[in-house]
């Protein structure tokens, strides 16, 4: 059977990937694509910006087209269609007869008539080609503008502001954004964070003309108000591409869509259409997961006609839930966003603080969601949609599915449960929950990779990741399997076990620990993992024989070690205050050994570029100076950054300076299953920033306010307020406590702040334990930290000071004075990097 | 006196490379031989002693020596301190799923000198 398949994009590639999994016999498949790129993944078209390549979007490569056994033709488009002998003509001249035709033409931007659309600088959002041109035409524009206020267009804007033309407008036609998803308060709300982004945005507004001689330079609106922008990308709503169909008589509907039955059959039985270009109930389905759908129901028409008992699927439409990547805030709609009248009731949440505002549609008998709005925090969308697909009961308090207060007392994972087997988790996949718990008690899946590979769920858009994994949790829990976290190969005990086994049988070195309590000869994840247990619980020297080659690399040699195998040095500055004099020393070691030398973002100062052989002559110098250890290469407390608080700043409430420095003496160097960092600020401005730190203090009228579990890194996550107004002690105290605690029970490399996420009951039940005590722990606790208190030795004046330890600081054990050969460095501003990896 | 490798016994070249003292219980050093770089390890816990060459050949960062030891199912191994991609001491095979491998050494000690064999 010959199958021709007209169009590679995202739905086009689906069907030929779904169909050459059936393994039916005899099948030429070919496929003609007008683009020059193998089918890519359109819905991460953005990311081309952040740096991914045409390659790393690709669905597929070529050789899978050729595995398969698939023809490809890519740059070559269908010019027509003789469907009355089943045959077609490209642009390069090929002559196809087909069976089966498959229209996946897609859509293209739709490109409204206004005076000036031709000139240079105007583009559309559509293709990689589209982007290659915006990408090489933004250097020149400092103002741009995007014509279209829906999905797209904020998307295009975004990546407009992306590309550094942080002036980026916005100019909508309806009264509001997003006008197929938002309602008018969703949509202002939406409007007020995306200023904040730094986008203006006009709606009610036309533009009527284009001005600029070649080039643009402005645009016109019918009210006679206008704007200048360089730059300007249309985005005013998708057209099916239709022209095909339309040209050999098929039947299409409004703007060219084709139609088709809910076996997606156009009027000609041999020619189907999926994706895009398909209209069916009057309705053109925008989102890629409606698409594979309708791939699906084709491919299983092609298997009834080699197996007609086969299954039949029918299209039947599909819900157009969506949520909104990456406008810098959460966007969402699922159901109908818009339900209204007497027979329902909507529950509204709005917090112009926050920017947040959720709605949700109910039925009138209170029973079931029918629809709803979220901005500004969509955490619960995939819950929710659920729950309007699936008709679940709602609680007897639907208020409770929105409100934020209350959420946090939600369990991890809780509500899974209460999904019916066949709701559909993975849209874009079409995978149920079923599925997915069939994979982990029947194929073993124990990962959400493993998931993946095995199901495809979460393959697409990545959106269902989440409920995934809380499946994944769910089903091994119920399964009595639930996931005991054990370190490695060698320890068959979770990190909080060992804790309390080693602390039990008072074990010092790593090899006790391992005889004790393991099996085999370790590894470098037990290593490192040992190495901090026994140094939270003894605090005893890291480098003390036996245990000097159980720490990570870092540890051992006391310095990061960083490309080329340098190692970069930080000395201690508690709360980044410093005198010139020790300024200078820094300054002259660093010109001493050659070293370069940058401000960190925790306040202090980081010599980098130094040899292995170097380290203890540097710090020598540096101790004698009076400076100590900065921890920067152990998993311990880094640096508690400060504001200048009272003591110069006109808005300080209290001296954050003199307490941060107390609090960085009082925790330097007691290490942590990871890195700790700390702030303190003068006052609620919070120039310290303290609330993305583990643990941040902020200065009140009345003392200070705590807060914990905040991160930066990768996924940055707020602070949250443990308790107010305290005074210095209490302060200190419930930080001892915070701290036990967490070094006792957190995973191994679990900061705070993911720690806090898996605790059941989160801020409150820590709140319970830190500021109630309710564990009754908080007098072991507190003195368990002053007895790591009282131990703090600095690490670099022992090592420098026992020859055992310093003859370790060699590159080579039979020629410690030379140092290693290869090492290479270039020049940069006037000082040194790191050669490139080779 | 522990050999590796008995099957090297003819046209060995045994290079003296330091005392059994000098190197660190359960980790490695770094041996200078000629311009090139030779890590050297001593599973004290095993008692015994591998060598390899002490570039990684993921980065190609001279840093082997630095990394941690220890065993997977019992095969020896070493742990790259830069990317933590391990490495067989036995085969010099990467563990890691790389295609990469090190060149291994046969080492031996005899009066409290350990001598590498740099034949190959
Ligand atoms: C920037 C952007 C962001 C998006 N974000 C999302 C999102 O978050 N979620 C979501 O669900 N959807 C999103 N979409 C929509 C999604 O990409 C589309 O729904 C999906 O790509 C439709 O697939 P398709 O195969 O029907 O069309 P397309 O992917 O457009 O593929 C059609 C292909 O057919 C080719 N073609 C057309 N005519 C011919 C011819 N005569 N001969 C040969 N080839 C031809 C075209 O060149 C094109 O390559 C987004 C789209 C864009 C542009
Ligand atoms: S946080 Fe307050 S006290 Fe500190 S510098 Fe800023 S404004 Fe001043
Ligand atoms: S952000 Fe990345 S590159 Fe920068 S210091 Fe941290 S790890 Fe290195
Ligand atoms: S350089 Fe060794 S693992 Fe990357």
């Amino acid at each position: 059977m010959r199958i021709v398949v007209v169009g590679n994009g995202m739905v086009g590639y689906k069907f030929c990937e779904k169909l050459v999994g059936k393994n039916l016999p005899d099948l030429q498949i070919t496929v003609f694509g007008e683009e020059q790129y193998p089918a890519y993944d359109r819905v991460h078209l953005s990311e081309f910006f952040s740096g991914k390549k045409a390659d790393d979007l690709s669905l597929a490569s070529r050789s899978w087209y050729q595995e398969k056994g698939i023809e490809l033709h890519l740059g070559d488009p269908v010019q027509y269609i003789k469907p009355s002998v089943k045959l077609l003509h490209t642009f390069k001249g090929y002559i196809k007869h087909y069976d089966i035709l498959i229209l996946a033409t897609g859509s293209s931007a739709f490109v409204p008539k206004i005076e000036g659309i031709e000139k240079d600088g105007v583009f559309l959002y559509r293709t990689i080609e589209d982007l290659h041109l915006i990408q090489s035409y933004a250097p020149k524009a400092n103002k741009g503008t995007v014509i279209g206020g829906g999905l797209l267009g904020l998307e295009a804007a975004k990546a407009l502001l992306d590309l550094g033309i942080s002036n980026t407008h916005v100019i909508e036609f309806a009264p509001r954004l997003m006008p197929r998803q938002l309602d008018e308060v969703g949509s202002e709300m939406l409007m007020t964070t995306l200023a904040q982004l730094g986008l203006t945005i006009h709606t009610n507004t036309n533009t009527s003309r284009i001005t600029g001689d070649d080039c643009i330079t402005g645009l016109e609106f019918a009210d006679g108000s206008s704007i200048e922008t360089d730059i300007l990308v249309v985005s005013a709503g998708i057209r099916p591409r239709g022209e095909l169909a339309i040209d050999c008589g098929l039947e299409t509907g409004m703007n060219g869509g084709i139609v088709v039955n809910s076996r997606m059959q156009t009027s000609d039985t041999s020619i189907y259409a999926i994706g895009e270009c398909a209209l069916y109930n009057e309705m053109i389905y925008g989102l890629v997961a409606p698409g594979y759908d309708m791939a699906e129901v084709v491919v299983s028409e092609i298997c009834r006609m080699f197996d007609a008992s086969a299954a039949t699927k029918l299209f039947t439409g599909f819900d157009m839930s969506t949520k909104l990547k990456l406008v810098g805030t959460d966007v969402a709609s699922f159901g109908d966003p818009f339900a209204n009248g007497k027979n329902i009731s909507n529950i509204v949440l709005k917090d112009t603080v926050k920017g947040v505002y959720k709605r949700i549609n109910v039925s009138a008998d209170g029973k079931y969601l029918l629809g709803g709005v979220l901005v500004g925090d969509a955490s619960q969308y995939n819950m929710l949609l659920q729950t309007c697909r699936n008709k679940i009961l709602l609680p007897p308090h639907p208020e409770d599915l929105v409100l934020p207060a209350r959420e946090a007392q939600k369990e991890e994972g809780a509500g899974v449960q209460a999904l019916p087997g066949d709701a559909l988790i993975c849209s874009c996949e079409g995978v149920s929950k079923d599925i997915i718990c069939q994979s982990v008690t029947e194929h073993g899946c124990e990962t959400v990779d493993a998931i993946k590979k095995c199901t495809k769920a979460g393959t697409g858009c990545g959106g269902c990741l989440p409920m995934v994994k809380d499946l994944m949790v769910y089903t091994m829990k119920q399964q009595g399997k639930y996931i005991r976290n054990v370190l490695c190969e060698h320890f068959n005990y979770s990190r909080q076990e060992l804790f309390d086994l080693i602390k039990l049988h008072e074990l010092k070195t790593y090899d006790a620990v391992l005889d004790q309590l393991g099996k085999g000869d370790g590894c470098e994840v037990c290593k490192p993992s040992v190495s901090s247990l026994l140094a939270s619980l003894w605090n005893e020297m890291v480098l003390k024989k036996g245990n000097d080659t159980a720490q990570d690399s870092n540890d051992r040699f006391l310095a990061n070690i960083q490309r080329g195998g340098t190692y970069s040095v930080v000395p201690r500055i508690p709360g980044g205050e410093i005198t010139p004099e020790k300024l200078i020393v820094i300054g002259q070691v660093a010109q001493k050994y050659g070293l370069y030398t940058k401000i960190t973002g925790g306040q202090r100062i980081d010599l980098f570029g130094a040899h292995v052989s170097d380290l203890p002559l540097i710090w020598s110098e540096l101790t004698a100076a009076g400076f100590e250890s900065g921890h920067a290469y152990g998993k311990a407390l880094r640096t508690v950054k400060s504001c200048v608080g009272s003591t110069w700043c006109r808005f300080g409430l209290q001296d954050s300076v003199s307490f941060a420095i107390r609090v960085e003496e009082r925790y330097r160097g007691v290490r942590a299953p990871h890195k700790i960092k700390s702030a303190v600020s003068g006052c609620i401005r919070e120039c310290a920033e303290a609330q993305s730190k583990d643990f941040g203090i902020i200065a009140t009228e009345k003392g200070w306010n705590l807060y914990v579990c905040g991160n930066g890194g990768s996924k940055p996550q707020h602070a949250l307020l443990l308790a107010t107004d305290l005074d210095d002690e209490t302060c200190l105290r419930y930080i001892d406590r915070f701290l036990m605690f967490y070094i006792r029970t957190a995973d191994p490399l679990t900061r705070t702040a993911t720690w806090l996420n898996k605790m059941e009951g989160g801020i409150d039940y820590l709140r319970n334990v830190v500021v109630n005590d309710s564990l009754g722990m908080a007098a072991q606790w507190e003195q368990e930290m002053q007895a790591l208190v009282d131990a703090y030795q600095c690490e670099w004046k022992t090592a420098i000071e026992t020859p055992e330890i310093r003859k370790r600081f060699a590159h080579f054990i039979n020629a410690p004075q030379e140092k290693d050969p290869t090492v290479q460095f270039e020049t940069l501003r006037a000082q040194k990097k790191a050669a490139n990896w080779k | 006196m522990i050999t590796q490798n008995e099957t090297a016994v003819k046209n060995s070249q045994w290079f003296t490379a330091c005392k059994v003292e000098d190197v660190v219980e359960n980790g490695g050093v770094c041996v200078k031989y000629g311009n090139k770089q030779i890590a050297l390890f001593y599973f004290t816990r095993r008692n015994e002693w591998y060598a390899t060459q002490n570039e990684c050949p993921h980065k190609k960062q001279m840093a082997l020596s630095r990394g941690m030891i220890g065993t997977k199912n019992e095969e020896p191994k070493v742990a790259c301190p830069f990317h933590k991609k391990t490495f067989s001491l036995v085969t010099g095979q990467c563990l890691s799923g790389d295609e990469c491998s090190l060149k291994t050494y046969p080492v031996k000690v005899e009066n409290g000198f350990v001598y590498i064999d740099v034949s190959q």
